[in-house]
């Protein structure tokens, strides 16, 4: 039932496979992929047929969402890259909050995280609080700050910071407080200096827990800035959906959903580039969940 | 070993509660906006007898086990026809590629107009949310399999179903289980952000209403039970995963919490 210990998951991975340099064979293994995803337009053709028929309310076809997303997001003039008023006042702010909070909070968090795993003490001391903290729905926790921050962009920087700390702090202490004993003491051994101790042995060694916990947090990330918007802001593509809801605008919740869809695309596309070339060397990084 | 381990943490842990005690009496800490922690432990207990907290208590934890099953009995049985049949899985695999990453808060307001109940949507974004974790683990665990066990079974004449139910299945429980746990955890920030926004009886709807009232110390209480409810359930899930596979070695070194 169990796996031999010595059978590796997957004979090569992808960034170790030698790559041919010739033209022909890149450009069919991009029509390949391509041919792939066929089920996406079919599926597309689907939901539009459906949705023509049906006549739902609730459902507006694909092809009326896109002319609208069109309309009410990218048709503004080239000077503002095509960005409408709605685009500016709503979606710019949405994406500058969530990007800023969540790199502040995973530098701190990642910081704090390995020093608190390197120090058996400092570990043993805080690793309850943490899983406690990281337990806590912290949607839950945007009405409190409500009170303490009141609406507005301190109370998303807020919400999101809170939202993505704990997992993040909590896989960092966890990876760092792991680091294979030989390795230490053969940094030891070579007399090497505290900096190259942290640079070159522990954070790697810690790196696939730490970008676990990343991966985590940037659904959570979302998340907590959509929420945080339908519930505390004047601005913000949560807040636009909000408003479209109300009107019952349906076509411009719509395109609300698809950009907020988008954004999670995007964000975990981004993500996982970054964290296939940071941990090629890694053989388990490719097939964790 | 294990036992200083859990004093310290104790410790920790009501140094913590001092230490925030002593900056509220001191005056460092404003007790309007933070209440003291005496006082929100008060708030706690109080809250045991509160009927109006035990029933958003039970409707929180009611829609997210009614998401949880039906999630299961939806991504389970889809992980495992992709797990055993590649060209199911490579031809769906990009849609759901495509969906997986769409915040499931993203969906509320469609939730809102296409279910009259409150409840019927919260259990509706409940399953949407649990459901990627649990397919995603089962495929896993379906990648996972052990070929010999499969090809023996085959060999002594046994139907493909038959090889799904007694090897594969048995072998995916663990990294299933996982994805319990997982999806458990989103299913109680979803169904909690849902009763933020919408109401319906829940915790969310608990703490806003304290929010209406100024009652600080009771939101930030019903969030520390929140809290402990969402420990409990993730120790339990995870002590039964322990118990169910110890058999399963291989588990915790691909484990995501």
């Amino acid at each position: 039932m169990t796996r031999p210990a010595g059978r590796p998951r997957r004979p090569i991975s992808r960034v170790n496979r030698p790559v041919r340099p010739d033209r022909t064979g890149a450009a069919r293994r991009v029509a390949s992929r391509a041919a792939g995803l066929w089920i996406v337009p079919v599926a597309l053709l689907a939901w539009e047929a459906a949705t023509r028929v049906a006549a739902a309310v609730y459902f507006p076809p694909p092809s009326l969402i896109v002319v609208h997303l069109h309309e009410l997001w990218f048709s503004g003039p080239a000077g503002r890259a095509f960005l409408t008023e709605d685009a500016v006042d709503h979606l710019l702010p949405s994406l500058a909050r969530v990007v800023v909070a969540w790199v502040a909070a995973c530098v701190a968090a990642v910081a704090l995280g390995v020093l608190l795993g390197r120090s058996r003490l400092l570990g043993d001391v805080t690793e309850p609080l943490i899983h406690f903290f990281r337990s806590v729905p912290p949607p839950l926790l945007i009405p409190i700050f409500m009170t303490m921050t009141g609406v507005g962009t301190p109370l998303q920087i807020t919400a999101i910071v809170f939202g993505v700390v704990w997992p993040v702090l909590l896989n960092s202490l966890d990876g760092a407080r792991h680091v294979d004993r030989r390795y230490l003491d053969t940094c030891q051994a070579f007399g090497l200096s505290r900096t190259i101790r942290l640079t070159r042995v522990i954070l790697p060694a810690a790196a696939p827990k730490i970008f676990a916990g990343l991966r985590l947090s940037i659904g959570l990330a979302l998340i907590m800035m959509i929420i945080s918007e339908y519930i505390g802001s004047t601005e913000g593509v949560g807040y636009r959906m909000l408003v479209a809801q109300g009107q019952v605008d349906i076509p411009s919740m719509w395109t609300a959903i698809v950009i907020l869809g988008l954004l999670g695309l995007l964000f975990n596309a981004a993500f996982l580039h970054v964290e296939r070339r940071a941990l090629a060397w890694h053989s388990g990084a490719h097939d964790t969940p | 070993m294990t036992g200083r381990r859990a004093l310290r943490g104790a410790l920790g842990a009501a140094g913590f509660l001092l230490l925030m005690e002593a900056l509220g009496r001191a005056g460092v800490i404003d007790t309007y906006t933070l209440p003291l922690v005496s006082s929100i432990l008060a708030g706690a207990a109080g809250l045991l007898a509160d009927p109006g907290f035990l029933a958003g208590v039970g409707g929180t934890l009611s829609s997210c086990a009614a998401g949880l099953l039906l999630a299961c009995a939806l991504a389970v049985p889809s992980g495992l026809v992709m797990g055993t049949l590649p060209a199911v899985d490579r031809a769906v695999r990009p849609l759901v590629e495509f969906l997986r990453p769409i915040p499931s808060v993203a969906l509320l307001p469609l939730a809102m107009f296409l279910f009259t109940s409150g409840e019927q949507g919260k259990i509706a974004l409940v399953v949407y949310t649990c459901c990627w974790p649990l397919l995603i683990n089962t495929m896993y665990g379906m990648r996972d399999v052990d070929p010999l066990a499969k090809e023996t079974l085959r060999s002594f004449g046994f139907g493909s179903l038959d090889v799904v139910r007694r090897v594969s299945l048995p072998s995916a429980a663990p990294f299933i289980a996982t994805g319990v746990r997982i999806a458990a955890s989103v299913a109680l920030i979803v169904a909690v952000s849902v009763e933020l926004v919408a109401g319906g009886d829940g915790i969310g709807t608990f703490v806003s209403d304290a929010a209406a009232g100024n009652r600080r110390d009771l939101m930030i209480a019903a969030t520390l039970w929140t809290g402990v409810i969402g420990l409990l359930v993730n120790t339990l899930l995870a002590a039964t995963e322990r118990r169910a596979f110890r058999w399963h070695h291989t588990r915790s070194s691909q484990e995501t919490p």
